[in-house]
């Protein structure tokens, strides 16, 4: 009911918004990404675009063959599939981000568009908010 | 201006919800509305009523609630972080079947969809930490 009248408010007054959430830590940052993906998750949920950037050492968020439940943790890649489902399908990286942990988008989960460094700063632009986490 | 505020790290952690805080009273000082602080991930921390630091240091949770008491800030906890680092209000502890009631006066517990809100209401949105 709440969500509704929430939903309904908000698509009166204003227009969608562009999002990007730029991430930068590490899959198992204790519950960091994981809450990150909620928020991501939500924004979508009420109708948002929404696209993500992993910088930094975020690419191992989506790192092929990891095996976190071997150490009782949850798959963070695995979260990753389920934005489709939020009509999240903008995933981009930094091309120097990748090569200086010796990755390329081969070695990450799903299909991801590389950006070089230089170009970064425009690629933000196209924004109309910008989230970082 | 319209602005929302999100505090992601704790007081002990950095100074980051210090500089919130500090933010917050200059923007208002300067005739800007700051409607609603969204507290994420270690950020919770600030809403528990019990801190107690030694007389000589800030105790920035009280600051909080007098700041939100003066000028009629909204200031939302998140429930799900929250819960996840034991911090819950009287109702909900009840709800859970526990004893407590940790949230400090002025907070109060909210969802995300209260943050996705501000975000798109705001003229400018910041994250601190």
């Amino acid at each position: 009911m709440y969500l509704a009248s929430l939903l309904s408010k908000i698509g009166q007054i204003k227009p969608v918004k562009k999002i990007l959430f730029a991430l930068r830590k590490p899959p198992h940052s204790g519950a960091y990404v994981q809450e990150m993906l909620d928020i991501i998750m939500t924004v979508a949920a009420f109708d948002q675009e929404v696209s993500i950037i992993l910088l930094d050492n975020a690419v191992f968020q989506l790192k092929k063959q990891q095996q976190p439940e071997l150490a009782n943790l949850k798959a963070t890649a695995a979260i990753y599939k389920a934005l489709p489902l939020f009509g999240i399908n903008d995933l981009y990286t930094e091309t120097e981000s990748l090569q200086e942990r010796g990755l390329n988008v081969a070695s990450l989960e799903e299909s991801v568009i590389a950006i070089p460094r230089a170009k970064i700063g425009d690629f933000f632009k196209q924004f109309d908010l910008v989230l970082t986490g | 201006m319209r602005f929302a505020i999100q505090v992601n790290a704790s007081p002990y952690q950095s100074n980051t919800g210090h500089s919130a805080y500090r933010f917050i009273k200059a923007a208002v000082a300067q005739g800007h509305e700051v409607f609603r602080v969204f507290f994420y991930h270690e950020g919770i921390y600030h809403a528990f009523k019990h801190t107690t630091p030694p007389d000589d240091e800030l105790n920035l949770t009280p600051c909080w609630s007098e700041l939100a008491k003066q000028h009629n800030i909204d200031l939302v906890v998140c429930i799900s972080a929250a819960q996840r680092r034991g911090l819950l209000c009287g109702d909900e502890a009840q709800r859970q079947g526990k004893q407590g009631d940790d949230l400090a006066t002025e907070f109060r517990i909210g969802g995300l969809g209260q943050w996705i809100e501000a975000l798109i209401e705001a003229d400018r949105v910041l994250v601190f930490g």
